[in-house]
C-alpha cells in the first residue's frame, strides 16, 4: 500500500529582503530536511515548539508555499514541480483545517457557500445537487440543516471549527493537513472536536498531519508522531513509544514540560534552559546542543543523523551512540 | 490585624459590562479569600469571568462601560471598592501587582526595561532614578535575566517572549507586594519556557512573601501550582477546595466534566474524550437557576428555577450545586 502522503529532504529557506533591490541578507532555514511518509487513514501528528517548522511543513504539502528543497509525493506521484494548474486535481485529495477559526471563514459567505464553493468549483454542482450534498456534509460535522442560511459570526468557536471540517470534506480527500485545529478552543468544546475527526477519520478512512503545541491532544488523536526542533526531526515513532520512552532529550524535555493535571503525580524535574534560538543562525552541530543539559563536546560540531533506535522509532542524537 | 486573617476577601462581588446589546453579567456574585502567602487558582473557560474578577480587584475595567454593581473587595482590612482613583494608584503595583497574558503588549514598545521597572520603584517607594535603575539590575538579576547591567538598557522587542515575562515578573515584583494577580502568565509561551516562568514565579513569591491569585484556564498548571482552587463557570464560583481534594473527588458536575474532557498524557485509556454537550450560556440574559444546569447531566427542575448557593459539602470543599450528594 503507497503512502498517501510522502516528503522527502523538505527544505524551506525564507529570503530576509534588504535595501532598494531586495537582495537576500540572511536565510531563515524553516524547515531544513524533513522527511515522513503518512499511510492511509494514519495520523501523524507534527509536534515543537514556536519556530520549529511545523506549521511551514503543513504549508508546502498543500503548496501553498513553494519548497526550496526536497520532494512531496501523493499517492506515490511527484507533486513538487506542478503547477497550480497540474496540480488542481490533487488539490481535492488534500484539504486544510487551519487554527483560527475566527479569520478562516470568510465572513461574508453564508455557511452553505463555504461549505459549497469546493463542490461548485471542482464537481460543477449546482442547485438541488448541491444543496443536497451540502446539508450531508452539516449534518456529518453534527450541525444543523438550517446552519446553511446562517453567517460565521452567528457560530461559536467550536461549531465554526465544524463548518471548517465540512469544508474540508466536501470534496472527499484522502488526507486533511489540520495545523493547531483545537489549540484555539476550550477544552471542553476542544473534546467535541478532537472526538469528531476520530469519527470522521474511522468513517471515511482519512489521513491527518495534525500539527499541534500539545502532546496531550497529540497523545490522544495520533498514531505516530513527530517532533521538530529548529527545522528538523528530532524524534520520530508511534506515539506510545515516543512519549512513554523519549530517546531525544528533547522529546523528554516536552513531555517532562507538560503540565499534568493531577496533583499527585509524579513529575519529571528535567527543565531546560533559555529560549528556542533563532531559526535565522541554527547551532552548529546538533541544533538542540545549546539547551541540552547532557550537551558533550561532539554535539557542538557533528550534526547527529536520523536513525532506527527502536522498531519503527528513529531519533538523532549523538547519546544513543553509546 | 492577627496573622491568619485574610489578605484579601472578596465577597459577593458583581460586575456587569453596559453593552448596546444590554447589560452582561461578567462577573455575577463571586465570593473568595486569600490567607497571606497563598496560591489561589481560579480557573474556568473563556467568558466565564476569571479575568474580570482580577481586573475588579485592581478596578482596571473600562469605566464607561463596566461597573462594580455590588459586593467588596477588602484587601487587608480596607475595602477598595469606594476608594478613588488616586487611593488605588497607591494600591496598583504597589501592594497588588499584576502579571497580564501578554508580554508582547504589556511592556511599552518605546522606553527601556530598566525604566519600565524603574518607574514603578520610583512612583511607590519615593527612589531616586539611579537608586531606582539599581534595583531594576537588581530585580532582573532575581528573574535570571542574563548580563543584567546590560540589558537593562535594552527595549522590548529585544526580548523573547519568555524573557518578557520575566521582566514581567521583575516588574511586579519590584515593589514586593502583598498579592499578586497573574492572569493567564504562561499561556503565550512554549511548554518548555512555560515550566521556567511558573518555576521562578513561585520561587520568587515564596522569598518575598506574596501571595498569589494564578488565573488559567488549564487545569495541568493549576495542579501543578495552586494550594487551593476557585472554579468559576458563566460569572459565578461553583466549586472552590483545595487542590487535590479538587482533583479526587470534584463535586460539581461543570468540574467534572471539565475534567473528563481533558486529554491527559500517560492516562487515555478510552480513546473517545468525554464531552461537555452544547455551549456556555449568553450572559446578557439573566439566569434564574443554575447557570450549568442547560448542560447538566443531572440537572432537574429546581436547578432551572433557583441558583445553588456555594455551600461546604464536607471539610472545606464547596460546590454551588443542589445535586452534589449525587453522582
Amino acid at each position: 500500500m503507497s503512502a498517501v502522503l510522502a516528503v522527502d529532504g523538505l527544505v524551506k529557506h525564507f529570503p530576509i529582503l534588504r535595501g532598494v533591490l531586495r537582495r537576500p541578507v540572511a536565510w531563515v532555514r524553516a524547515v531544513d530536511g524533513v522527511s515522513f511518509a503518512i499511510e492511509p487513514g494514519e495520523t501523524l501528528c507534527l509536534v515543537g515548539e514556536s519556530g520549529c517548522g511545523k506549521s511551514t511543513v503543513a504549508r508546502l504539502v498543500l503548496r501553498l508555499d513553494e519548497p526550496t528543497g526536497g520532494t512531496i509525493r501523493l499517492d506515490g506521484t511527484d507533486v513538487t514541480a506542478l503547477d497550480e494548474r497540474a496540480f488542481a486535481p490533487f488539490r481535492k485529495r488534500v484539504q486544510m483545517v487551519f487554527q483560527d477559526p475566527y479569520a478562516s471563514l470568510n465572513p461574508r459567505l453564508k455557511v452553505g457557500q463555504i461549505v459549497g464553493e469546493p463542490l461548485e468549483n471542482y464537481e460543477g454542482l449546482s442547485g438541488k445537487a448541491l444543496e443536497e450534498r451540502v446539508a450531508g456534509l452539516l449534518a456529518k460535522v453534527g450541525l444543523r440543516p438550517e446552519g446553511v442560511g446562517r453567517y460565521p459570526f452567528e457560530f461559536s468557536g467550536g461549531q465554526r471549527q465544524r463548518i471548517g471540517l465540512a469544508r474540508a470534506l466536501a470534496l472527499n480527500p484522502k488526507l486533511i493537513v489540520a495545523d493547531e485545529p483545537v489549540s484555539a478552543l476550550d477544552v471542553s468544546v476542544q473534546a467535541q472536536v478532537l472526538n469528531l475527526m476520530m469519527d470522521l477519520q474511522e468513517e471515511f478512512g482519512l489521513a491527518y498531519l495534525f500539527v499541534s503545541h500539545d502532546l496531550a491532544v497529540v497523545e490522544h488523536i495520533g498514531h505516530r508522531i513527530a517532533v521538530m526542533y529548529l527545522g528538523e526531526i528530532v524524534e520520530i515513532g508511534p506515539k506510545q513509544v515516543v512519549l512513554d520512552e523519549p530517546k531525544h532529550p528533547y522529546t523528554r524535555a516536552l513531555v517532562a514540560a507538560a503540565p499534568i493535571p493531577d496533583p499527585r503525580a509524579k513529575r519529571d524535574t528535567l527543565v531546560l534552559e533559555g529560549d528556542v534560538p533563532s531559526p535565522l543562525n541554527p547551532p552548529s552541530g546538533c541544533r538542540f546542543h545549546t539547551r541540552c543539559p547532557f550537551v558533550m563536546e561532539r554535539c557542538r560540531q557533528e550534526t547527529p543523523m536520523l536513525r532506527e533506535v527502536t522498531p519503527g522509532r528513529r531519533a538523532a542524537c549523538h547519546l544513543l551512540d553509546a | 490585624m492577627d496573622a491568619t486573617a485574610p489578605i484579601l476577601e472578596v465577597q459577593d462581588l458583581r460586575t456587569h459590562f453596559f453593552t448596546q446589546d444590554g447589560v452582561t453579567r461578567a462577573v455575577d456574585g463571586v465570593s473568595f479569600a486569600l490567607e497571606p502567602g497563598e496560591t489561589l487558582g481560579i480557573v474556568g473557560e473563556s467568558g466565564c469571568g476569571k479575568s474580570v474578577t482580577a481586573l475588579s480587584i485592581l478596578r482596571l475595567l473600562p469605566p464607561k462601560l463596566s461597573r462594580i454593581v455590588g459586593g467588596k473587595v477588602i484587601f487587608e482590612g480596607t475595602d477598595l471598592v469606594p476608594l478613588d482613583e488616586p487611593a488605588m494608584r497607591e494600591i496598583r503595583g504597589n501592594r497588588i501587582a499584576m502579571i497580564f497574558q501578554e508580554p508582547m503588549t504589556s511592556l511599552n514598545p518605546v522606553l527601556t526595561i530598566g525604566e519600565q521597572i524603574a518607574e514603578a520603584v520610583r512612583i511607590h517607594q519615593g527612589a531616586s532614578q539611579k537608586d531606582a535603575l539599581a534595583r531594576a539590575v537588581e530585580m532582573l538579576k532575581l528573574v535570571r535575566i542574563p548580563d543584567a547591567e546590560r540589558r537593562v538598557g535594552d527595549y522590548p522587542h529585544q526580548f523573547s517572549g519568555g524573557m518578557r515575562q520575566r521582566v514581567m515578573i521583575a516588574m511586579a515584583l519590584s515593589c514586593n507586594p502583598k498579592l499578586l494577580l497573574a492572569d493567564e502568565p504562561t499561556t503565550a509561551l512554549d511548554v518548555t519556557v512555560q515550566k521556567q516562568i511558573l518555576r521562578l514565579m513561585l520561587e520568587l513569591k515564596e522569598r518575598i512573601g506574596s501571595a498569589v491569585i494564578l488565573i488559567t484556564h488549564d487545569l495541568g498548571v493549576i495542579a501543578e501550582t495552586a494550594k487551593r482552587v476557585v472554579v468559576m463557570y458563566a460569572g459565578r464560583v461553583v466549586e472552590q477546595a483545595e487542590v487535590t481534594a479538587l482533583f479526587d473527588a470534584p463535586l460539581h458536575p461543570y468540574t467534572r466534566g471539565l475534567m473528563a474532557s481533558i486529554p491527559r498524557l500517560k492516562h487515555n485509556r478510552a480513546r473517545r474524550l468525554a464531552e461537555i454537550p452544547g455551549i456556555v450560556p449568553d450572559l446578557r440574559t439573566p439566569i434564574p437557576g443554575c447557570a450549568f444546569a442547560p448542560r447538566c447531566p443531572l440537572a432537574t427542575d429546581r436547578c432551572r428555577e433557583a441558583a445553588p448557593p456555594l455551600e461546604d459539602q464536607g471539610s472545606g470543599h464547596f460546590a454551588a450545586c443542589w445535586e452534589a450528594g449525587r453522582a
